[in-house]
């Protein structure tokens, strides 16, 4: 286990999580490790910990959590949010870490992959003539290439 | 009974035998889908990196099946936790409300909170009900064993669902498939998911997550896996072959979609179902079925 000083603390970051309507307080989470027991990532990698995640935040190791791999591990599961004896919203919260680390540059190849996919095609997936064919042939209606109206709704903001 | 069908992106790119056997056994049960061109993206995978992209894309989803007055069948269980959860959101938080319509203005769309989100198989056991199926089965599917596989989106989080079912353990999908008389086997682990997501992150993370499933369902005998997401199909059927290479083990359980087994039951052919569309094959389901 790593050692961090003082100035590793960083408070303002845990008052900010804690202050958002849908994720609510973690503060009471009492380490008993429902969540890591339950986690099925965790059994296949057991230095992916979500009990670890909670404390880590309940600290406030902002660097620590938003700069490294941990959270990226999560499969979004839902399994230690709904085990956890305190209500923590467990998934919830790492899910909004993942945001806070993607505005420090720490996303996976392939999850940014995916937005510019959507922020070009409005769909991870184009339906091209070929596709379109298949699916006449089974029946199936056409659809159209891309979703040119959510293309252009994420690309206003 | 009138539903708009989301289909999202991987399904009619990807998963066209789980398209074909729902719209199959829907025709047989009176349930009319209405297309929508204008459908995109749920907004799923964005909800990692871009939180508020993903809520707008699930809200234009929302307005799109209210321009029509229809509420939306979803087929993918992550679309249907994403659209669940964004309706639910938008309707508990009105700041959240505001800063949406205000962008979604930009297209000339209101959101208004008048269309509910159902998954294909919720709105089998709710509105089609198992009566209605009942009555549609030609061929009771006996002894056919069957291991079901829920997986995480269908069921949580919880606090969208409105308690249809019970996370921890859970129960309509097998209902479903008792009506058309396959036996329900059950398995170690079978509430773990099949670790789809940590694909784009670690592969060989997510790979052995859904080994670990593989292995239980095979140690319980299982003929086949029932399944209602793309995604945990992915998992289990797509890369079965890549799995068995990698852990030396041969565990070859065809993985089948809900519909295709109730399409079975409802004596629909092997290829209206989308049966030879599977990546293991499902051949051998056919002499389980005749003995
Ligand atoms: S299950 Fe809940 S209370 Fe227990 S350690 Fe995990 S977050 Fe804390
Ligand atoms: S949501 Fe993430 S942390 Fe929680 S059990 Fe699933 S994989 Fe583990
Ligand atoms: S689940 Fe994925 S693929 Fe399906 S629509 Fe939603 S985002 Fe697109
Ligand atoms: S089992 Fe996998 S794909 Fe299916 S819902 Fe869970 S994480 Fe998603």
């Amino acid at each position: 286990m790593r050692t961090f000083s003082l100035r590793d603390l960083d408070s303002d970051f845990v008052d900010e999580i804690e202050s958002l309507d849908f994720i609510g307080t973690f503060r009471d989470c009492y380490a008993c490790g429902t969540c890591t027991g339950g986690c099925p990532v965790h059994r296949v990698n057991n230095d992916y910990d979500p009990l670890r995640i909670m404390r880590m935040l309940v600290l406030g190791l902002r660097e620590e959590l938003l700069k490294g791999e941990m959270i990226w591990l999560c499969s979004d599961c839902y399994t230690c949010q709904e085990n956890c004896p305190m209500e923590v919203k467990i998934t919830d919260i790492i899910n909004h870490l993942k945001n806070l680390a993607t505005h420090e540059d720490n996303t996976p190849l392939g999850v940014s992959t995916q937005k510019k996919l959507l922020m070009d095609q409005g769909k991870i997936y184009i339906i091209d003539e070929f596709d379109n064919k298949k699916r006449a042939k089974a029946g199936l209606p056409s659809l159209p290439e891309m979703a040119e109206e959510a293309r252009k709704l994420l690309n206003k903001r | 009974m009138k539903y708009s069908l989301f289909l999202g992106c991987t399904i009619p790119a990807r998963s066209r035998n789980y398209e074909l056997s729902a719209r199959a056994i829907a025709s047989r049960l009176d349930l009319e889908f209405v297309e929508i061109e204008d459908f995109s993206c749920c907004g799923f995978p964005l909800e990692a990196s871009d939180e508020m992209g993903a809520i707008l894309l699930g809200a234009m989803n929302l307005c799109l099946a209210e321009e029509k007055g229809l509420d939306i069948c979803v087929l993918c269980s992550a679309c249907a936790s994403m659209l669940t959860k964004t309706a639910y959101h938008l309707d508990h938080d009105q700041k959240l409300r505001e800063q949406t319509n205000k962008e979604l203005a930009k297209i000339g769309k209101e959101y208004k909170g008048t269309v509910k989100v159902k998954h294909f198989a919720r709105i089998l056991l709710e509105d089609v009900t198992l009566e209605r199926i009942k009555k549609e089965t030609k061929q009771n599917l006996k002894g056919l064993r069957v291991a079901t596989h829920y997986g995480c989106h269908y069921l949580k989080p919880a606090y969208i669902y409105e308690g249809f079912d019970d996370p921890q353990d859970a129960q309509t999908l097998e209902l479903i498939l008792e009506t058309v008389g396959v036996s329900n086997i059950q398995y170690r682990r079978k509430k773990d998911c099949c670790g789809g997501p940590v694909l784009l992150s670690d592969e060989e993370v997510a790979l052995k997550v859904a080994e670990e499933k593989l292995r239980n369902v095979k140690e319980a005998g299982a003929d086949c896996m029932n399944l209602v997401c793309p995604f945990c199909s992915l998992m289990f059927d797509a890369n079965q072959k890549g799995i068995e290479t990698k852990s030396g083990d041969e565990f070859d359980i065809p993985v089948l979609y809900l519909p295709q087994i109730i399409g079975l039951a409802m004596g629909f052919s092997r290829k209206e179902l989308g049966l030879n569309l599977n990546s293991v094959s499902t051949k051998e389901l056919e002499s389980v079925l005749e003995a």
